[in-house]
């Protein structure tokens, strides 16, 4: 077998085992901590019988460790249970709300990664001069502020002073695109600005690291034009920092996406995961944990996996 | 597109000037931490001019402005620095403030580079052969397959193993040594007018050195390229010029031919740089009780699956010098981990004054460590960047002596002046020192805890020669005055030569080699011993062909 | 004496007006924290300068006292954060072997999930008081302090000097605070400083989510989520808590950046 898929295969399984952990973690968190689900659940004036009930129900009587492998084979299955509220099946109202989020971050990720990319690459080519130095300030700005605030900046601004967009994100089966569209422009303003920040800072320092490098040197000492320069050396070197960068980025996203929904009121994921929080509806937020946490490991195990492919002392071993 | 047009193989006759370099003044912006930047002037008023077919040498310390001097032929400044006056003329053509599109037909073409790095000189994600032929195919107008013929022509002349294949790899896949050959192949590859070679050899072993300097002479000498052959070394550049510059703070100091230089320097400048390196130093015969003996030492790092040292016996005489001397992978700087208990041996054992040391630092008495000292090849980070020079020899003194207060300080004024160093040097931080100022200050250190044994790893490697001289010299001063002995570690023939009593040659982990400096050094040799010596350069004309002609052990090929 | 860069020197102001502002909240709010003196959303005026909130409590007031609790947090957790993960990463730094594979996949593991979610499903089961919250943000961050401190304390044992104080035979006291310590103190200030942003916006996030800081008391995130709902009628009372929440966050991030920066121009700073 070649080296590097033996990376590639080593590091998927690692991500794998990480995922799993995840998952002890996750079912550990709700059910070993001093909290009484029931308890919470029914508030401080149940009665003891209530308590009992509600305990049976739930399958808390049971060892904590046949409920973990209870729990992680039904989710194998696509079976995530039933929300404690309401009795609706988990993976049911979970997989449009979830369709919704992807649909969401997706556009967000098509505006920011070529806009971060574009402007790290100005950033470098103006390295120290105003540009560069309005980028990190902006970079700075943006990095400091919570995304609620930018939310409210833009909804503030755009939605209720100009009328421009609607200030609620309201989407729902059979809308045009461009209705879509439409309705979720403010929440992916809102996101880009989130990652962009980050992205194009650690694009500018991954470009820079290569341009500053003796080989781009030796092909500018070569008499090479700056195209060939760059096309030919130091594109090939700095494209897997850049997309290490890209796909940590995503994975950042996928937690500023909790927030943004909330803000703007959009039936996705993070609103779905803060209402049953404060539901206290445990499966709900066990299920949407390892959710977010599977998407998460998943783009860091991508990251890992790209560097590994376009690193040549492993692509072609001596 | 007139950046592919074909240019002229050459303009100029044989024996005509190529480069006429006059009044050239360089300078850079330096942003001290906390203060306005600054403007420096890095070169100044420097004049050079060189004819078609000749190697001109420009030799200095670090900080004499080489390097820059020599890339300015390309009109290129690195890093920020700026060409700020004087003409540079190639071919005719006054290149200083010419626009991009002239140098670019310039650079990788008529005039081509060698860095000292190859290893990071090369695209590391791309052929070494389409890096080589990249200029060639793209200006010269030639095909491809033309190309490649000449690069493997190139490659067979400058001794690469494999010259048919060797292009098919990625840089990493090649050695040190052969990488800097490639990088001299794709120096010449586009028939240049002029290379310039910026300390090529200087970061590769000396029995490899000396291959890669005879590969690059002969290359020279069968394309007939003119040269500026730019090194720290005057013995390296004294085999391959014909002419010399010396250059020390960015100006001129002399210029003339090899033999004048070397032979009949003007300057006191470039005599004491001829001079270099022949202290005198008798050998003292081994006397008394040994205070160090190493017996039958075998050691590995956890991990590895050989052994970096097998069975290794040396000892040292008190008030004397033994010095272990090996190429990088030898073995002698694990034989002083070994010795100062860093690395438990596998077998084996050391003995200290008479008494058996333990084999792991945790072991040892307090006696034990003060008595046997150490000092670091970098002595920027042997000392605590946070301490001044005071806390840094005063530790051990309160340490091991109990000392305290003004008699404490009173110990470091004395040291301070036993190093050559004033008091005023008490309250400085290490950033405020030289590199030759550091090293004093880490000798006085060892010195506080009034060992018997200096263990010395490459402790002039990093410095300049000039002031390593310095180092060597307080060194031996140090030992007449307090009869330390030490075990100095470097892969440095003339060090060798300059300061031990005795010596030992490592190879591959084994003593190749053990007795008295005048037996270790007289003939008859065995191969490697052979090779090791005859690698080293001397600084005299026609010593390297002497040496290619008459050597028996083949280097290893690096 | 040193030179202050102006950004800094800004950064330095601010960060102390919102400290002092914290600590002496009791004197400088003009009402009562829970009082109602007014209308409903009432525009700013003499008496209000800042209007009144959603039920026409003095925002000012409410902007003064939920700075307190909103930096009081902040910086009980960074201490948590700090003192648990500096501990930790110097011990696996120092000590290396298994205790250090053991931390750092510990750390691996926690790092995999998204703090925010981690914090959010621990939540779902914990009573959501002030020590909890400050306990819950306070570990999960420690894994980003223990990752950093292993980080600077590993490159610092390496070095030749810590080697010269061994084999000076000096001890493990010595080694960690004369020769380690010194030398990670900067990058760690810094840090501390970046953690310390990193809290503030993370019980803002989770009392905006309602799920930090509850009613009646109210941190800056708080009183965003109290007046939200303002936005759509055009009143801008709940943004003047989300520009202190990034004017702290700013101010504070620039002082960290001029300490980093000296710490890394001392470094190179050759005489």
């Amino acid at each position: 077998m070649h080296p590097i898929l033996k990376f590639v295969a080593q590091r998927i399984a690692l991500g794998l085992v990480l995922l799993l952990a995840a998952s002890v973690l996750i079912f550990a968190g709700t059910q070993i901590l001093p909290g009484d689900v029931a308890q919470s659940i029914l508030g401080q004036s149940a009665t003891e019988t209530a308590l009992a009930n509600l305990r049976a129900e739930l399958g808390l009587n049971e060892p904590v460790v046949s409920r973990y492998f209870a729990w992680l084979g039904g989710a194998l299955q696509g079976d995530l249970g039933t929300a404690l509220t309401n009795g609706q099946d988990i993976a049911d109202a979970m997989s449009r709300r979830l369709g919704n989020t992807l649909f969401l971050a997706g556009w967000a990720a098509l505006i920011s990664v070529p806009l971060a990319i574009i402007l790290g690459l100005i950033a470098v080519r103006y390295n120290g001069r105003w540009p560069d130095r309005l980028i990190s300030a902006v970079t700075l700005a943006t990095v400091s502020v919570p995304e609620f605030l930018l939310g409210y900046i833009v909804m503030f601004y755009l939605a209720v002073q100009f009328r421009w967009f609607p200030s609620v994100s309201t989407v729902y089966d059979g809308m045009t695109l461009g209705a879509k569209l439409n309705a979720i422009a403010l929440p992916v303003m809102v996101l880009v600005m989130v990652v962009l920040g980050h992205m194009m800072r650690m694009t500018r320092a991954a470009i820079l690291n290569v341009m500053q490098s003796a080989y781009v040197e030796t092909a500018e000492l070569k008499g090479l034009r700056p195209f060939t320069i760059i096309w030919k050396h130091a594109f090939p070197n700095a494209i897997a920092p850049v997309v290490n960068v890209v796909m940590l980025n995503m994975a950042y996203l996928v937690v500023g996406v909790v927030v943004v929904e909330v803000v703007f009121v959009y039936p996705g994921m993070g609103q779905y995961l803060v209402d049953h929080v404060a539901k206290r509806d445990v499966p709900v937020v066990q299920a949407c944990g390892l959710v977010f946490a599977a998407i998460y490991i998943g783009f860091n195990i991508l990251a890992d996996v790209i560097a590994i492919v376009a690193n040549p002392r492993l692509r072609h071993p001596r | 597109m007139n950046d592919d047009e074909i240019v002229p193989v050459s303009h100029v006759a044989e024996g005509e000037t190529l480069l006429e370099i006059t009044g050239l003044r360089i300078e850079a912006t330096a942003y001290p931490p906390g203060e306005p930047p600054q403007e420096i002037v890095i070169v100044d008023g420097v004049s050079l001019s060189l004819k078609k077919g000749k190697v001109l040498g420009l030799i200095g310390e670090s900080g004499a402005g080489k390097s820059t001097i020599g890339l300015s032929s390309m009109a290129y400044g690195r890093g920020g620095v700026r060409l700020t006056a004087g003409d540079i003329v190639l071919n005719g053509q006054e290149i200083r403030a010419a626009g991009p599109g002239v140098l670019r037909r310039l650079r990788g073409k008529v005039v081509t580079y060698v860095a000292q790095s190859a290893a990071a000189s090369f695209n590391p994600s791309r052929k070494l052969m389409d890096q080589v032929i990249e200029t060639t195919v793209a200006a010269r107008g030639v095909s491809r397959s033309q190309a490649e013929a000449r690069a493997v022509t190139l490659f067979r002349k400058l001794g690469l193993p494999d010259p048919e294949r060797i292009g098919k790899r990625y840089p990493h896949q090649v050695s040190g040594g052969q990488l800097q050959r490639v990088m001299t192949a794709m120096a010449l590859c586009p028939e240049p007018e002029l290379v310039i070679f910026d300390e090529p050899t200087t970061a590769l072993d000396v029995t490899t050195q000396i291959d890669v300097l005879a590969a690059i002479k002969e290359a020279i000498a069968d394309t007939g390229v003119a040269a500026l052959y730019i090194t720290h070394d005057l013995a390296v550049v004294a085999q391959v010029s014909d002419e010399i510059m010396v250059l020390r703070h960015g100006k001129m100091v002399e210029h003339g031919t090899t033999d004048q230089i070397i032979n009949a320097p003007r300057e006191n400048y470039t005599r004491d740089l001829v001079s270099v390196r022949s202290i005198d130093h008798e050998e003292k015969a081994p006397v008394g009780e040994t205070v160090l003996k190493v017996e039958g030492i075998t050691a590995r790092y956890s991990g590895l699956k050989r052994d970096i040292l097998s069975d290794v016996s040396v000892a040292l005489h008190p008030g004397q010098t033994l010095a272990v001397v090996g190429e990088s992978g030898s073995g002698k700087s694990t034989l002083a981990r070994v010795i100062t208990g860093l690395l438990p041996p596998s077998a084996g054992k050391v003995t200290f004054s008479g008494r058996e040391l333990s084999p792991a630092l945790n072991g040892r008495s307090r006696d034990d460590l003060r008595e046997l000292q150490m000092i670091y090849q970098m002595a920027d980070v042997a000392m605590n960047p946070r301490q001044t020079v005071k806390t840094i020899i005063g530790r051990p003194l309160e340490f091991y002596f109990g000392m305290k207060g003004k008699q404490r300080d009173a110990r470091v004024a004395e040291l301070l002046e036993e190093i050559e160093l004033g008091q005023g040097f008490a309250d400085r931080y290490p950033a405020e020192l030289s590199g030759g100022q550091k090293q004093r200050v880490c000798i006085a250190r060892a010195l506080a805890a009034e060992p018997k044994v200096i263990i010395c790893d490459e402790v002039t490697s990093a410095l300049d020669p000039l002031v390593a001289d310095g180092i060597l010299k307080l060194l031996l001063k140090l030992q007449r005055e307090e009869d330390v002995a030490y075990l100095f570690i470097t892969h440095d023939i003339a060090t060798v030569r300059a300061i031990a009593d005795s010596i030992a040659v490592m190879y591959q982990g084994k003593v190749q080699r053990y007795g008295p400096k005048s037996e270790v050094l007289a003939p008859p040799f065995d191969a490697y011993t052979d090779l090791l010596l005859s690698s080293v350069p001397e600084m005299r004309l026609g010593w390297l062909e002497e040496v290619v002609e008459n050597r028996r052990m083949e280097s290893a090929g690096h | 004496m040193m030179r202050i860069p102006l950004s800094a020197l800004i950064g330095l102001i601010l960060t102390s007006v919102y400290f002092l502002a914290a600590i002496f909240a009791g004197w400088l709010a003009p009402y009562g924290m829970a009082e109602v003196v007014g209308d409903v959303w009432e525009p700013s005026s003499a008496e209000h300068w800042l209007g009144t909130d959603s039920i026409g409590r003095d925002l000012l007031t409410r902007m003064i006292y939920g700075g307190q609790i909103t930096i009081f947090v902040a910086t009980a957790a960074t201490i948590l954060s700090f003192v648990t993960g500096s501990i930790l990463g110097f011990t696996a730094a120092v000590a290396g072997g298994w205790v250090d594979q053991a931390l750092s996949r510990m750390v691996d593991l926690i790092m995999s999930i998204p703090a925010l979610i981690f914090a959010l499903v621990v939540l779902s089961v914990m009573p959501v008081t002030m020590p909890v919250l400050i306990a819950v943000m306070g570990l999960i961050e420690s894994t980003r302090v223990f990752r950093l401190s292993r980080a600077v304390a590993a490159d610092i044992v390496v070095m030749d000097y810590v080697e010269a104080a061994r084999l000076r035979g000096e001890g493990s006291a010595w080694v960690i605070f004369r020769e380690i310590l010194p030398n990670a103190l900067s990058p760690l200030v810094a840090e501390a400083g970046l953690r310390f942003i990193f809290m503030v916006l993370f019980i803002s996030t989770l009392s905006f989510l309602g799920l930090g800081v509850q009613p009646p008391l109210a941190d800056w995130g708080g009183i965003v989520k109290e007046n939200k709902e303002g936005i759509v009628y055009g009143i801008a009372a709940a943004l003047y808590p989300a520009v202190a929440i990034a004017t702290l966050a700013i101010s504070v991030n620039l002082v960290a950046d001029w300490i980093l920066n000296r710490t890394t121009s001392l470094k190179g700073g050759r005489g």
